[in-house]
């Protein structure tokens, strides 16, 4: 894993000096909250409903149990001993003091973290997905890659002042389980006659107009990723509207003056950028993939998993749903689930990190993942350590049997946090995860994704759930839209809206008739929602949805 | 009137003063920077920032200096002093910026970021 340089260092050293010395001064009354706004925003410090909130980068999503730890030691330091993963793969503090930032900084940079760039028009946390460098399906791993891009975008003098945020997502593999297609820009590694290049899409999103990215260059060098990367974002400062901040994001510029003209402006930059990049950044780029050289996977027998997963049901389950297809043989990549049932998605306790941080440090090769869909990973761990892992995790709650299960839910922080939100979103993550539990209908529904929004930014990427859920406010009540058929992966899809939305007090027993209409129509217990969706469009679910609506047509018909 | 910022902190006069409006081209936030004529080789070129939230001047300063321009740009309007190592780097000689600004953001808060060419990811990778 990567250890920073003593470059990295010593920047991350005197940019926190540099804002200790501004809190100080906002404090003295010396700069105005208007003032300090961009300030902190620089710095990852947003005002939320409540109190300050702290956003802090997980730049790819990995942590070694040492960064671990240290976040559990901050929850309970200077907030209320636990902290928020979000679907971004950063963890948010709710709580904590203005007064104890500059500290809560100085311990993220004793672990090499940092919380720059999580906030403000300019390139965000580079995501990358979550099972790197594990997965059984992939060219590459796109961890140094992000790497590279994560130090080539940190202080970028030319774009700290956007149109609008700005965020890439990398991925190794076909399968996309980074949602690459809903970035402005996704990088997927590739292979070309034996030569590693990447496919650049540009100019996806969701918010209140989603758009799938769109390919900008099938086939890059891998050498000429930063020229082209600040071409593509240097045309965008420049052409990107910064009239209506609705219209700012990248996926609105690429969308109106059309991807050839934006492929030629940006192909016009590249050719100017590209001497500049004289292959130091190659170097460096070499010294990180040796960092991320895979651990030495052991030979060994799986007999205790076997013996337990045949002799004790509650393991079997959660090996059947959390389990993953690793590329070493006798390997397995667990996915611990942050969704327990009537629990805050995405949420942590101190303790519950600490342990986490102790099971990847002793069963995972000292590597441990956040993923964009709010759980945690532990990408390396040998068969025969499950069971002991999984008793462990049992004692904190950790347990849970329901990844990518209806209650495996991505809710953003919503009404009880967010300052934007139109409604709540995680009571009713809540409520439904507890109303299929008390059914016992989970595992017989099987694969499903419900991925709720607080309002129409679409922080819980609403749009690619299968079923997605939007909350808004309609004349000071809430009310929750449905779209149906959405999907995040490789094959993206943006949702459709199933018509009027319903009330907080209606909105799970929607949900609930959706999924009886599901379970009568499919054609057995193999095909999944989304593909009974796909076979058979919004019909059956919508007169499940509206059945007066549903009378009233076949009456006039 | 205006002040001069440079890495000496607030300039006493403005050297560009003596000079005539046709050794000046200034360039509004809107420019298509690559579309720019630097043929009557201006002796200084001014690129405005309208507000502090509208970092386009950071490119045009970037595109023109890679177009060959060696001459002195100075980036003009609502630059804070926290943008002045940005602006440095981006290929800008100095910040004009006006008295009230001045006033609000002294001297010392420039001068902090007068060491703008150290931890700088990008001159590291590009190998300068
Ligand atoms: S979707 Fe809206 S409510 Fe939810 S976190 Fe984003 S901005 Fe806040």
């Amino acid at each position: 894993m990567y250890t920073y340089s003593e470059f990295d260092k010593a920047f991350l050293a005197e940019r926190n000096a540099q804002f200790r010395a501004q809190v100080e001064r906002r404090i003295d009354g010396s700069l105005t909250e208007e003032e300090f706004k961009p300030l902190r925003l620089m710095n990852g410090l947003y005002l939320q409903l409540h109190a300050y909130m702290l956003r802090v980068a997980i730049p790819y999503g990995t942590l070694r149990s040492a960064q671990m730890r240290q976040l559990a030691l901050i929850a309970e330091k200077w907030d209320k001993g636990y902290g928020h993963f979000t679907t971004r793969q950063n963890i948010q503090y709710n709580w904590p003091t203005l007064r104890d930032v500059p500290d809560m900084l100085d311990a993220l940079s004793e672990v090499e973290m940092h919380a720059i760039q999580t906030s403000g028009n300019t390139i965000r946390n580079v995501t990358a997905d979550h099972f790197a460098g594990a997965a059984a399906d992939e060219v590459g791993d796109p961890r140094p890659v992000a790497e590279l891009l994560r130090q080539w975008s940190t202080d970028h003098p030319e774009f700290q002042f956007l149109p609008r945020k700005f965020k890439f997502a990398v991925i190794g593999a076909e399968a996309d389980r980074a949602v690459i297609r809903a970035h402005d820009i996704g990088i997927q590694l590739v292979e070309k006659n034996g030569k590693r290049g990447y496919r650049v899409l540009v100019g996806g999103g969701l918010g209140r107009t989603p758009m799938i990215g769109k390919v900008i260059r099938d086939f890059l060098p891998e050498e000429d990723l930063l020229p082209f990367s600040e071409a593509i974002v240097s045309t965008y400062n420049i052409l990107g509207r910064r009239d209506n901040k609705y219209k700012a994001r990248i996926k609105i510029t690429v969308h109106e003056n059309g991807i050839e003209t934006y492929k030629e402006l940006t192909e016009a930059r590249f050719a100017e950028l590209r001497p500049e990049f004289e292959g130091v950044d190659q170097q460096i780029l070499a010294n990180i993939k040796s960092q991320f050289a895979a651990p030495a996977f052991r030979n060994a027998t799986t007999e205790a998993y076997d013996a337990a997963y045949y002799s004790d049901p509650v393991f079997r389950a959660w090996a059947d749903t959390n389990l993953s297809a690793h590329k070493a043989e006798g390997y397995a990549i667990v996915t611990i689930s942050l969704k327990k049932h009537g629990e805050t998605p995405g949420d942590a306790t101190a303790d519950q990190m600490r342990l986490m941080a102790d099971l990847g440090e002793k069963y995972s090769h000292d590597d441990i993942r956040i993923s964009h869909e709010q759980n945690v990973i532990l990408p390396h761990v040998h068969k025969s350590d499950l069971p002991a892992l999984h008793a462990a995790l049992k004692t904190q709650g950790l347990a849970t049997a329901n990844i990518g299960l209806i209650s495996d839910i991505i809710a953003c922080p919503g009404m009880d946090y967010c300052a934007l939100a139109t409604a709540r979103s995680i009571p009713v993550a809540q409520e439904i995860a507890q109303r299929f539990d008390a059914l016992k209908m989970e595992h017989e529904i099987g694969p499903l994704k419900i991925k709720i929004s607080g309002c129409i930014n679409a922080c819980g990427h609403h749009h690619v759930g299968h079923i997605g859920i939007l909350g808004l406010d309609r004349a000071g009540v809430e009310n929750y839209q449905i779209t149906l058929g959405g999907d995040g992966t490789e094959e993206a899809t943006i949702g459709q809206r199933t018509g009027p939305g319903f009330s907080y007090e209606e909105i799970t027993n929607a949900i609930e008739r959706i999924i009886k209409a599901y379970l009568a129509h499919r054609d057995s217990a193999d095909e999944t929602f989304l593909e009974t969706y796909r076979r058979l469009g919004a019909d059956p679910f919508k007169a499940a949805l509206y059945p007066d609506k549903a009378e009233g047509k076949s009456n006039a018909a | 009137m205006s002040v001069i910022v440079t890495d000496a902190g607030f300039a006493a006069t403005d050297w560009a003063a003596d000079l005539d409006a046709a050794e000046i081209l200034t360039l509004p936030s809107d420019t298509k920077p690559q579309d720019v004529d630097l043929s009557g080789a201006p002796k200084l070129v001014r690129v405005e920032f309208p507000s502090s939230a509208d970092g386009r001047g950071f490119t045009i300063a970037r595109v023109l200096r890679d177009h060959g321009y060696t001459g002195k740009l100075r980036a003009t309007g609502h630059v804070i002093a926290d943008q002045y190592a940005m602006a440095r780097r981006c290929g800008f000689d100095d910040v004009e910026i006006s008295d009230d600004l001045a006033a609000r953001q002294p001297e010392d808060q420039w001068k902090f970021r007068a060491n703008w060419q150290q931890n700088d990811y990008q001159s590291r990778l590009r190998g300068a």
